[in-house]
């Protein structure tokens, strides 16, 4: 026998569940507490994007019970229901869906999903899948416990009834399967919906735990999100498998008109332009190309200047309804948001939305939140691989007022919310924990995160002014004057004179008198200075018991009662300093306090301010 | 030491600099250099790492410089009017105990105060000796063949550190400078980071059969365990070799033993061995002895990655190992040893190392 002949009798398909069984991973059901988590997610997922399609609010309800060693996991949505023929294969057959053929954003994309969850729920427990579902109020309610056949994927209906209802519409999957249900962390069902949450504002989401406790992610608005559309790719997004594919199946007859009416951007002149730089005939049918006919109009593609995609058939969550989910799930200072246009990568058009909120109940210390999604859905897993982290550790987030140690995610009270919308997000792998490193998508999320980074900073500075102040004032009363005291007593002086240090600091006016005395004379100095960041014109008064000689400059003189109020006028700008001199007898002369007119007191360091 | 006056004099001298900016309207601050690992460079002459000229600036324009200002005055009053004046002294503890009537001055820990007394060392150029300021007892001993005679609040002892010492060894004074060394019949110091090791080579007997004294620094080693292995290896010239794990933490160890430490770079010539050698565990001896390893932890890894941009390890020895190190992201302890039987350690391992490194 022939070696080939031997290898050939080893050659066997294999079944999905063997499948399954090797690639647990991929799918993301891994881990036991992952099981459950990935269940509910492509359950609630659906359920999010069916009431979409159908204008609905969402309402989901979602249950975990204990069964025995297991879990029942119950979701329920207010969705259009299924129509009955579907429901076998939409549950019990992997790789059925209806969006895998279409470019658009929507949160299912492989038809994996839900099956997934089933599947591993029949070899976990080998117990059926529940589905129960009506399509409006003048349909019955179905009931079908579905199986998958492992051999063939194929669904096997164990059974199928008419059952009672109280929803007019909606979905309800009940399925048993090993796991373990965690609630503290951030990779915990409470954790998806919470984010879920965040970015589906307009969807009420009802969670039950095992353990009774109810938590209620109430809607935050009635507006349902602007409908995405389904757009044609466009050809610099096309790979040659997925062109030949095309080629081979479609009703056109003539490659021009293929052309022009599979793939978007691409009108009659472009359609004949690309035949003739693949030098192709446009008349030919496009089930005859060959592999290297094929091959030169895919470079074709590549070498046309084109139109992007149309932009408009994204659906981004909108800055308000950022706001308004980060609001109501988070209680925080500050918050800002950046909605960056649509950006195109390889011919798939996508836009980034980023999210910050700020202080608040969120922890100083540590690594700031990443909360990372995908056409609103939340990633959990492999923040470390994903796009959306990098593009976060390439910001220098020091110019925004956070500090970043050893580079990479920044520390400090911070959440970080980013969402990518796209008719096809890149992810790294069927598990769709983590956005690959397109850099087209790492530099969209880039500015975004500087633009809510500038708003932090300015927020930030606000503050900080305010605190700064603050801080002053408790240096200047409570630390300098001990400060200057226990140095007077250590080295056994008189204390020093804290005003002008005071006024450095303040960035006040400073006014400081020192007297020299000689031969009778008393020589007093006026000293003035303006250590603020503004000009400042004021009147400066000497009041003393006898009338001043040699004032330099001039003052004006006021005969008070018991003494004499010398006038100054003086305008200093920031920075600047004047001195102000004259003489009196050094005997039998007493002098009060400086007094300023005209500055606020707070601003003043070493006179008394009057008006 | 210096005598009290002159710690007096310094002191007061620091309190005058403050009291003269307050005067000349200059908002008081301390200069002090930076004790970061980048502000560290090494002295040709005394050959250990000192301060470079990179300064911090202690200013009482913010809340914090302002505070650490005020604790630095009443420390001084502390140092002066009860230790100086009255002959007394208290631990580092104690201080930071003292401070809880001092209002808002009070140490918030004691690392901070701690520092504080390193601050003032620098600023005087004194030593906390001069301050009458002593550590806890920290219980590093030495064992071997070595009489010293050590100057006690009650006379004058000698000791010979193997006849006339429990199996513990001569516990290290806080103040080394009160020993004297007497006589010794050694032919090189052996320092050792854990007790285990420690209390293994004595068991085996290999302070005997070496003629070697044994230290143990007990952990990272304190400034008077330092200091007695300097004074060893320049007064007796018995040269010196570092025995520790085979992690990161412990190659600080030697360093700050033979290069100096960054938080008290500015007595590194007090204190600091350059002739110690390291003798293992050497990563290369994980390898050529197959010992028994944990994994690098995450912090492990950021220390040794850490210790490949510190200046004193920036030499081709240390890089090979650190390198080496992190390629097999594995440690291994000092007695892991045993695990080829109590006496591979003395009787294979610290030979073959010793005659490598020339000592035997």
């Amino acid at each position: 026998m022939e070696i080939a002949e031997e290898l050939a009798k080893h050659q066997k398909a294999i079944s999905v569940a063997e499948f399954f069984e090797k690639n647990r991973q991929i799918l993301g059901f891994d881990s036991a507490p992952r099981a459950l988590i990935t269940t509910v997610k492509e359950a609630v997922d659906n359920s999010l994007d069916a009431c979409e399609e159908s204008d609905i609010l969402p309402d989901i309800f979602v249950q975990i019970m204990r069964r025995g060693e297991g879990f029942r996991v119950v979701v329920e949505d207010n969705g259009p229901g299924i129509v009955g023929s579907e429901v076998p294969r939409v549950f019990a057959k992997l790789l059925y869906g209806s969006r895998f053929h279409t470019l658009k954003q929507s949160r299912g994309q492989q038809g994996i999903g839900i099956s997934a969850g089933v599947l591993y729920s029949q070899l976990t427990t080998g117990r059926p899948t529940a589905v129960t579902t009506r399509i409006g109020p003048t349909h019955g309610a179905g009931r079908w416990e579905l199986m998958i056949n492992t051999a063939t994927n194929e669904p096997e209906i164990l059974k199928t009834e008419e059952t009672d209802w109280d929803r007019p519409h909606g979905t309800r999957v009940e399925l048993e399967m090993e796991g373990s249900y965690v609630r503290s962390r951030r990779q915990s069902i409470y954790g998806y919906l919470k984010n879920v949450a965040i970015v589906n504002p307009h969807a009420r989401i009802t969670l039950v735990e095992p353990d009774g406790n109810v938590e209620v992610f109430e809607r935050a608005t009635d507006k349902l999100p602007r409908p995405s559309y389904e757009i044609k790719p466009h050809p610099w997004g096309m790979e040659l498998g997925g062109l030949i594919k095309m080629l081979r199946y479609t009703d056109k007859k003539k490659l021009r008109v293929f052309l022009q009416g599979t793939f978007s951007s691409v009108g009659a002149i472009i359609s004949s332009e690309i035949c003739e730089r693949a030098q192709l005939d446009p008349e030919m049918a496009p089930q005859d190309l060959t592999h290297a006919e094929a091959t030169r109009l895919l470079a074709a593609f590549k070498q046309m200047r084109l139109k992007s995609p149309p932009t408009d058939c994204l659906s981004p969550i909108g800055e308000d309804l950022i706001r308004a989910g980060l609001e109501k799930e988070y209680r925080v200072d500050f918050v800002s948001t950046a909605t960056r246009p649509v950006a195109v990568y390889s011919g798939n058009p996508f836009q980034v939305e980023v999210g910050l909120a700020y202080g608040g109940e969120l922890k100083a210390d540590g690594k700031v939140d990443v909360l990372r999604f995908a056409n609103r859905v939340p990633l959990l897993y492999q923040q470390g691989g994903c796009a959306m982290t990098h593009a976060i550790e390439n910001v220098s987030w020091k110019t925004y007022s956070l500090s970043q140690p050893g580079g990479g995610v920044p520390t400090g009270p911070v959440a970080l919310i980013v969402h990518i919308a796209s008719t096809n997000i890149p992810f790294t792998s069927e598990s769709k924990d983590a956005v690959a490193d397109v850099p087209e998508i790492v530099a969209e999320v880039e500015l975004g995160l500087k633009e809510v980074g500038r708003k932090l900073r300015r927020y930030l500075s606000k503050k900080s002014a305010l605190s700064e102040r603050k801080e002053k004032e408790e240096i200047i009363r409570k630390l300098l004057p001990r400060i200057s005291k226990k140095l007077a007593e250590l080295l056994a002086r008189e204390e020093p004179d804290i005003n002008p240090v005071v006024a450095k600091i303040m960035g006040n006016l400073l006014v400081k008198r020192s007297i020299v005395s000689e031969n009778g004379e008393a020589f007093v100095t006026l000293q003035v200075a303006n250590y603020g960041d503004s000009a400042c014109a004021f009147k400066l008064h000497e009041t003393v018991s006898v009338e001043a000689r040699s004032t330099e400059p001039p003052a004006r003189v006021i005969p008070l009662g018991d003494g004499y109020d010398h006038l100054w006028k003086v305008s200093l700008r920031p920075g600047e300093g004047q001195s102000i001199s004259y003489t009196v007898p050094s005997e039998g002369v007493s002098f009060s306090e400086p007094v300023v007119e005209g500055v606020a007191s707070e601003l003043v360091s070493g006179a008394k301010v009057v008006g | 030491m210096k005598e009290a006056a002159v710690t007096k004099e310094r002191l007061l001298g620091l309190a005058e600099t403050l009291y003269d900016q307050f005067q000349e309207g200059i908002v008081p601050h301390l200069s002090l250099p930076s004790r970061t690992k980048r502000n560290i460079e090494y002295d040709q002459d005394g050959e250990v790492w000192v301060y470079g000229d990179q300064e911090s600036i202690r200013s009482v324009k913010t809340v914090r410089g302002a505070k650490s200002v005020l604790k630095t005055t009443y420390l001084v009053e502390l140092l002066i009017n009860e230790h100086l004046k009255n002959n007394r002294g208290s631990t580092l503890r104690e201080i930071y105990y003292i401070s809880e009537n001092w209002d808002v001055a009070k140490f918030g820990e004691q690392a901070e105060s701690d520092r504080l007394v390193e601050d003032l060392e620098i600023l005087t150029s004194l030593l906390r000796e001069d301050f009458h300021v002593r550590p806890e007892e920290d219980g590093a001993t030495v064992f071997g063949p070595l009489t010293i005679s050590e100057k006690t609040r009650r006379g004058e002892k000698t000791i010979h550190c193997q006849e006339d010492v429990g199996e513990a060894g001569y516990q290290i004074p806080f103040n080394v400078d009160n020993v004297e060394f007497k006589d010794h019949d050694a032919k090189f110091v052996v320092a050792i980071e854990t007790g285990g090791m420690h209390a293994r080579l004595i068991e085996n007997g290999f302070d005997q059969e070496h003629q070697a004294i044994l230290v143990h620094l007990k952990g990272q080693p304190a400034r008077s365990t330092r200091r007695m292995i300097k004074r060893l290896n320049e007064e007796l010239s018995l040269p010196v070799v570092i025995f520790t794990d085979g992690d990161p933490w412990s190659y600080r160890i030697y360093a700050s033993i033979a290069y100096g430490a960054i938080k008290s770079a500015h007595l590194s010539d007090y204190l600091v061995t350059p002739a110690a050698q390291f003798l293992g565990v050497q990563p290369t001896d994980i390898v050529n002895y197959d010992l028994s390893t944990d994994k690098l932890t995450d912090q492990d890894l950021q220390a040794l990655r850490s210790e490949l941009s510190d200046p004193r390890f920036a030499t081709d020895y240390w890089k090979e190992q650190i390198q080496l190190q992190l390629k097999l992201s594995k440690k291994a302890e000092q007695q892991a040893f045993a695990g080829k039987g109590l006496d591979f350690v003395t009787r294979v391992y610290l030979p073959e190392r010793l005659s490598e490194m020339g000592m035997i």
